[in-house]
């Protein structure tokens, strides 16, 4: 790989994540959440049929990308799969992480299921420790509603400092306002000040040891806190990915991957 | 004290249970948690497949079926 | 990866991989997982106010049924049998007309043809050769797809299909694989390249391959017409007028289930061996029944499935066009080179109780399984050219004429479901699998299934002298 190739900030989207962009002003959202959340719903909605499927490099994990306009700017939609964490146990778990963290989407949608939002606000937390850049996306309103469930949008959003948005995707509901936000979180018009989960002294006291050596080597790269979470709970898969997306060592796949379309070809 | 504690899996159809403690260890130690059974969970029995394995389980508000080997290591006890 | 060779200074991996080392703690782990369930759990009991519930309700019912004892296989079995049904009827008609179009487009191409006086060859390969080819397998295979894929898009939409990996999870575990490959396979009755790629959802990949190379064995839509019309001769004489349609559908589930018997076979054996392993762990989430979105259920299964797999279908229908107008059409000493095939393919087929022009039938059919039937025909008929005998008496009595006998029809339609995949199901293997020694694998293991159940059937039958 030559170093113009290297130098050009969205090369790796396209080397390690397979998205090519048709400029650079386009915006990239990644889309996550727990299964049978309506996340495909949400995806197809906003996208309509403008859509390609393909597979992450390397993996047999299907990835979803579909464009959609907002005011004057164009952005990329990419479904990650749906997952119950991030903690990489899977490979769906590590592409929809990897993304994330190091694919440096310029949002973050997350689609949680009104009827169980308990169960959902899992993956919320963990993705607001990893992202300021987050808009919640609470879907099947409708669905809820017919349970008896009533979510106080207002109040989540107070608690959890990121713009939250109710949807019904199926009927389209919703949608605007998710765009909105979107937009306003991907240019920097609104900031967000996600609350972060505190752990038990025992746990805060270790991510302070670790986080202090991991700002020496990691630099701004990453969030040392995430980083310090996920070397605690022994994720081997983090240091995979940090060999890979951060360092750029030659003995990761980036070589193999794709050719530069930037500039270079 | 051991005594009032089940694996999951011999849990009756309809009854409500927290959990006490996961037995397994690595990676299938993380799904469950990824699932949300922590000690501290209140899980419903809510079917068995009609070949009596898998079990199906409310967790936090999602039917979620379990292999006989999954449930067997997440011990119980009742909640009436 | 190896992280220790890297002598950088810049060397960060290694750093961290002593911190991970150091800490390595379960405690911890659960520890963590629990407060962020903590969290989430005080968030959501302040922000979520629940009421009465009526919906939940009518989940639990479906399910008490859907999954009940009692009613649970019989209601899968028969949603299948419903499916099919409909499949059937509903191409019936579609697959006339546009078999018809396409014969008339073909008039008149002939005609064009000679109105340029085109050498004969030329012709030859590109209308009945080529176009012939591509206009049986578009016919044949669009309208079953067009009806089937968007059936089963409705039952996933509605939530049903993982219901059927709950009831059947217990077979597959038994045969050391994952429950969710019920789903791929019920894919495959559709089309195997489609369920081999929905192989994906499958997440050890000890489990996947099982899973891809076990897909073949359930019968696709390419195979249901053939065992559909084979069945029909084979109870003619025993039901009657209306109820051959009836008895033949019948006779076809019972071949369904044999397929998926020989599939836990096949799974159970593979696990045992060359495959061996535990089960990976099984959580299949049971989500809300949903009502289906017609719209995206027409998108989905018509552009994601019947459209892709009729493209590839059609990629490799083309080719395998001239191959069989050649082989049918050029003589060696005196006769065709498909006829000296057949002859030299005689003496095993006989050991199998089939005969040299079906095997040989059947390795020209590679492209797509819905052309073995024409090019049988059409090798018995010693025509140039496939065509299509749309009345099944005729065929019948083309068969007997050609010495055949129940045996022959029971072997043919075993035959059907137990050999080596169609090429695009083996292009898609090869793809998805990434490897040439599996692919290979799964072309020859269900060859060798196939001939296994072939011999003996055959062999023990003629010991009894029941034929």
């Amino acid at each position: 790989m030559n170093s113009t190739c290297r130098s050009c900030p969205k090369t790796a989207l396209n080397q390690n994540f397979n998205i090519k962009l048709k400029s650079y002003d386009e915006f990239i959202i990644a889309l996550a959440g727990n299964p049978n959340v309506g996340k495909s719903t949400v995806f197809n909605a906003l996208t309509g049929l403008k859509q390609h499927t393909g597979n992450w490099p390397g993996k047999t994990v299907s990835n979803a990308r579909g464009n959609y306009r907002y005011k004057d700017k164009r952005f990329t939609l990419v479904d990650l799969p749906g997952t119950y964490s991030l903690l990489a146990n899977s490979v769906e778990e590590q592409v929809a992480r990897d993304f994330i963290c190091f694919g440096k989407p310029d949002a973050t949608i997350v689609v949680a299921d009104a009827t169980c939002l308990e169960r959902n606000l899992n993956i919320v937390l963990q993705i607001m420790e990893l992202t300021d850049k987050v808009v919640l996306c609470i879907n099947l309103m409708d669905e809820a509603k017919r349970k008896g469930i009533l979510v106080d949008i207002e109040k989540l959003k107070r608690k959890l400092g990121i713009p939250v948005v109710a949807t019904i995707a199926r009927k389209g509901e919703g949608l605007d306002n998710l765009m909105d936000k979107t937009y306003n979180i991907a240019l920097g018009l609104e900031t967000t000040s996600p609350k972060q989960v505190q752990y038990p002294k025992v746990i805060e006291d270790k991510i302070d040891k670790i986080s202090k050596q991991l700002q020496n080597t990691l630099k701004d790269k990453l969030n040392t806190r995430w980083v310090a979470l996920r070397l605690m709970e022994g994720d081997t898969t983090i240091l995979e990915s940090i060999g890979m997306f951060v360092l750029d060592k030659k003995d990761t796949y980036i070589e193999r991957e794709g050719t530069c379309i930037y500039g270079y070809q | 004290m051991n005594k009032d504690y089940i694996p999951l899996f011999k849990v009756a159809v309809g009854s409500k249970v927290e959990v006490f403690k996961l037995l397994s260890a690595g990676l299938p130690r993380r799904r469950m948690l990824d699932l949300g059974i922590v000690p501290g969970t209140a899980i419903d029995v809510i079917r068995k497949s009609p070949l009596g394995d898998p079990i199906a389980y409310n967790i936090r508000g999602a039917s979620i079926a379990l292999r006989r080997e999954e449930s067997e290591q997440i011990l119980v006890s009742k909640i009436s | 990866m190896d992280i220790s060779k890297n002598r950088d200074e810049y060397n960060i991996t290694e750093l961290l991989k002593n911190t991970l080392d150091r800490e390595k703690n379960e405690q911890l782990k659960d520890l963590i997982v629990s407060s962020i369930y903590a969290e989430a759990e005080e968030i959501a009991t302040d922000v979520v106010v629940k009421g009465g519930s009526k919906k939940k309700d009518w989940d639990k019912k479906l399910d008490d049924i859907l999954t009940s004892r009692y009613t649970g296989f019989p209601i899968m079995f028969l949603l299948l049998g419903v499916v099919f049904w409909i499949t059937i009827i509903g191409s019936n008609l579609p697959s006339e007309m546009l078999s018809n179009l396409f014969f008339k487009i073909e008039d008149h191409l002939t005609i064009w043809f000679m109105s340029l006086n085109a050498p004969r060859w030329l012709y030859g390969i590109l209308i009945p050769g080529i176009y012939r080819t591509l206009a049986w397998v578009v016919s044949v295979m669009l309208p079953p797809m067009a009806i089937f894929f968007p059936l089963f898009t409705f039952l996933e939409d509605l939530g049903y299909l993982p219901r059927v990996a709950f009831n059947l999870d217990r077979l597959f575990k038994k045969a050391g694989t994952h429950g969710k490959q019920s789903l791929t396979m019920s894919m495959g009755f559709g089309c195997n390249a489609a369920g081999i790629i929905a192989c994906r959802i499958i997440e050890s990949p000890r489990e996947r391959l099982i899973a891809m190379l076990t897909n073949n064995f359930v019968p696709c839509n390419g195979r249901f017409p053939t065992l559909i019309a084979l069945s029909t001769i084979f109870l003619g004489g025993l039901a009657a007028g209306q109820f051959i349609n009836l008895t033949a559908s019948l006779f076809v589930s019972i071949l369904v289930i044999a397929s998926i018997i020989v599939t836990l076979a096949i799974s159970w054996l593979l696990s045992k061996t060359w495959l061996k392993g535990v089960p990976s762990s099984f959580t299949l989430e049971l989500p809300p029944y949903r009502k289906p979105q017609f719209g995206r259920i027409l998108y989905t299964s018509i552009i994601d499935r019947t459209i892709f797999v009729l493209g590839r279908a059609v990629a490799i229908a083309a080719p395998a066009g001239v191959i069989i107008w050649l082989l049918a059409n050029i003589n060696v000493s005196g006769d065709s080179i498909l006829n000296h095939s057949a002859a030299f393919l005689q003496p095993f087929a006989n050991l199998i109780g089939l005969d040299g022009f079906i095997l040989m039938a059947f390795i020209l059919g590679f492209p797509a399984n819905e052309i073995v039937l024409p090019i049988l025909i059409m090798s018995y008929m010693a025509e140039g050219a496939m065509l299509e005998l749309n009345n099944i008496q005729a065929m019948k009595e083309l068969f007997v004429a050609n010495g055949w006998t129940w045996l022959t029809t029971l072997n043919f339609m075993l035959f059907t479901l137990f050999h080596f995949p169609c090429g695009t199901t083996l292009w898609t293997i090869k793809k998805e699998s990434g490897s040439n020694k599996w692919t290979l694998f799964s072309a020859v293991m269900p060859t060798v299934v196939g001939v296994i159940i072939l011999f003996t059937i055959t062999q023990s039958v003629r010991l009894l002298g029941l034929v």
